[in-house]
């Protein structure tokens, strides 16, 4: 455990050190600022507006950094041969995977609270209120993030980064979809869409049951059951895809 | 019988290379040993096997057969908190310090912090990157870098080592180092093997040395006892030579004032001097030429082919 936590935390320093972090923390605080400017033009309940906006930017620029730096997580490792140094050492494969999976996994929950903190103020700037309320949409979205890592992470383990970002990307976009299309092809009468629904829905994670945005800002009541339901979703599926990674990573021959 | 350091026993490796997976045998039915305490060079050309048979013995490649074993234990994870492993080029996390690399390697072996931070000051000392501790290895030369991969191999004092080249990237100066390093770690009682392509370095620092070819062992030889009893051939200096001398084939150099001659025989050797010493030419000096490394390696690479 000791060793997870040495590599976890010389991630976690890896990437508070790389530029881009920085460079996308910045664009996300943007984004908090700029939705201040959209309260103010928009007709309507302009704090609606600002929390809408915020946790949107929270959970865009979050899925980002997983992406971008989940991507090269262990292939860069092998790209620039560093890999060779760290697994001479007397550390299991499973170690290395998963102190660079929690080392991320700490750095992005680092951003989705600096996020937080940031709407928050805003939000008591506008009306002297904190909004704990929207903590029922950030949870989610947390373990979202963590889902999409243990993508980036899987397919880091075996493809290039840009072909693992092409398709952890394409798992993110699927996975809010499949619902909508399984939904939409359900009122038409053609079994080869249905077909195809049914396989997409069910090989793809299911993200949109981990967005509770709109209910949350809008305040409709959320049901614990189903909050409590989606998040044991998400994090069963993230064990099922770091224990694939796992696998994978551990059959490879380091050459 | 003690048991060796290291054991490597029939173990095969094949890779499957390009697009139709075509079969490339790295190892063949490997089997050799390192005994406790002794320097190995570990020779070959390139792409002999010599970093598979280190990243198989580290686990890094698993061989399609054969064992493997470290102080008689099979080498997995438990074995390797007694091997220090320094690769080819070695390549560090460049965002650390080279203080940090050493904390981070360190930890990883399990350290308690007291005796990093005694054994850290020691090793910066010990490869001369006191100076430069907190220098990120961003700005490290490739020469630093292989200062501080021998450092982080050394880190928790392990029983043998795994070095993969070591001199390579060093200016003559760390060269030195690393051999005075190498030798200093057989004084303590440490297991080395390290690959090289400097036969010189191998004659000076090895017991034994392995030579490796298309992934099969070809040779091992007793190096000290190589140099000491294999007479390559004899040599003489001389001023001048008899007119129409038979010897003209035996010239290897010639200057104004000197001819040296080279011949295979002891007899034949004695001979030349004679038929010198009477056409009133003099003999500058005489002696046999024992065989070096270098010569023993290209011959044993003829009879290969």
């Amino acid at each position: 455990m000791k060793k997870i936590a040495v590599l976890a935390l010389n991630t976690f320093r890896e990437s508070i050190r790389d530029k881009i972090f920085y460079s996308l923390l910045a664009f996300a605080v943007l984004m908090l600022g700029f939705s201040l400017i959209l309260g103010n033009l928009t007709i309507g309940d302009e704090i609606k507006i600002i929390k809408d906006f915020g946790l949107a930017a929270i959970s865009l620029f979050g899925v980002l950094i997983a992406i971008f730096v989940g991507i090269s997580l262990v292939y860069k490792e092998m790209e620039k041969r560093t890999i060779y140094v760290i697994l001479a050492n007397p550390i299991s494969r499973y170690q290395f995977v998963l102190g660079k999976y929690l080392g991320l996994s700490f750095t992005l929950m680092v951003e989705v609270v600096v996020m937080t903190a940031g709407l928050f103020v805003l939000c008591y700037l506008k009306q002297q209120l904190i909004p704990w309320e929207l903590f029922m949409a950030i949870v989610p979205i947390c373990f979202e993030l963590q889902l999409i890592l243990a993508v980036a992470l899987l397919f880091s383990t075996f493809v290039s980064p840009f072909l693992s970002g092409m398709l952890t990307l394409a798992v993110f976009i699927i996975g809010h979809l499949t619902l909508d299309f399984k939904v939409l092809v359900a009122s038409l009468d053609n079994p080869a869409l249905k077909k195809t629904a049914d396989v997409l829905y069910y090989s793809f994670p299911n993200l949109e049951t981990l967005n509770f945005k709109a209910r949350v800002v809008h305040g409709i009541d959320i049901p614990w059951t189903e909050f409590i339901f989606s998040l044991s979703y998400a994090a069963t599926y993230t064990i099922m895809i770091l224990a694939l990674s796992l696998y994978i990573f551990n059959k490879r021959d380091i050459r | 019988m003690s048991t060796a350091a290291i054991s490597i026993s029939g173990v095969s490796k094949t890779y499957r290379t390009g697009f139709w997976g075509k079969k490339f045998v790295a190892l063949d039915a490997l089997s050799l040993s390192v005994e406790k305490g002794e320097i190995l060079g570990y020779l070959g050309p390139n792409g002999a096997g010599k970093t598979t048979t280190f990243k198989v013995l580290l686990d890094l490649i698993r061989p399609d057969s054969g064992t493997l074993s470290i102080f008689g234990d099979p080498a997995d994870q438990k074995a390797r908190e007694r091997v220090g492993y320094l690769p080819e080029n070695p390549y560090f996390y460049m965002y650390l310090t080279a203080e940090e690399t050493l904390h981070f390697h360190g930890r990883l072996r399990g350290m308690k912090g007291e005796a990093r931070k005694k054994r850290i000051p020691e090793l910066l000392h010990l490869v001369g990157l006191e100076h430069a501790k907190s220098r990120s290895l961003k700005k490290f030369s490739r020469g630093m870098l292989q200062r501080i991969g021998i450092a982080q191999a050394l880190v928790n004092n392990p029983d043998i080592l795994i070095l993969d080249e070591p001199m390579s990237g060093l200016d003559p100066n760390g060269r030195k180092q690393m051999r005075d390093i190498i030798l200093g770690c057989r004084d303590q009682g440490k297991t080395v093997i390290f690959s090289s392509h400097i036969l010189s370095d191998v004659e000076i620092m090895c017991d034994r040395a392995a030579i490796i070819r298309q992934g099969k062992l070809q040779e091992i030889v007793q190096v000290s006892e190589m140099l000491d009893n294999k007479v390559a051939h004899w040599e003489i200096t001389c001023s001048s030579l008899p007119e129409n001398s038979p010897y003209e084939d035996c010239i290897v150099h010639k200057t104004k004032n000197q001819i040296l001659l080279k011949t295979n025989g002891e007899v034949e050797a004695k001979k030349m001097i004679q038929k010198i010493e009477e056409s009133g030419g003099r003999v500058l000096s005489f002696g046999p030429q024992r065989v070096n490394l270098e010569e023993f390696y290209n011959q044993s690479g003829k009879e290969e082919k």
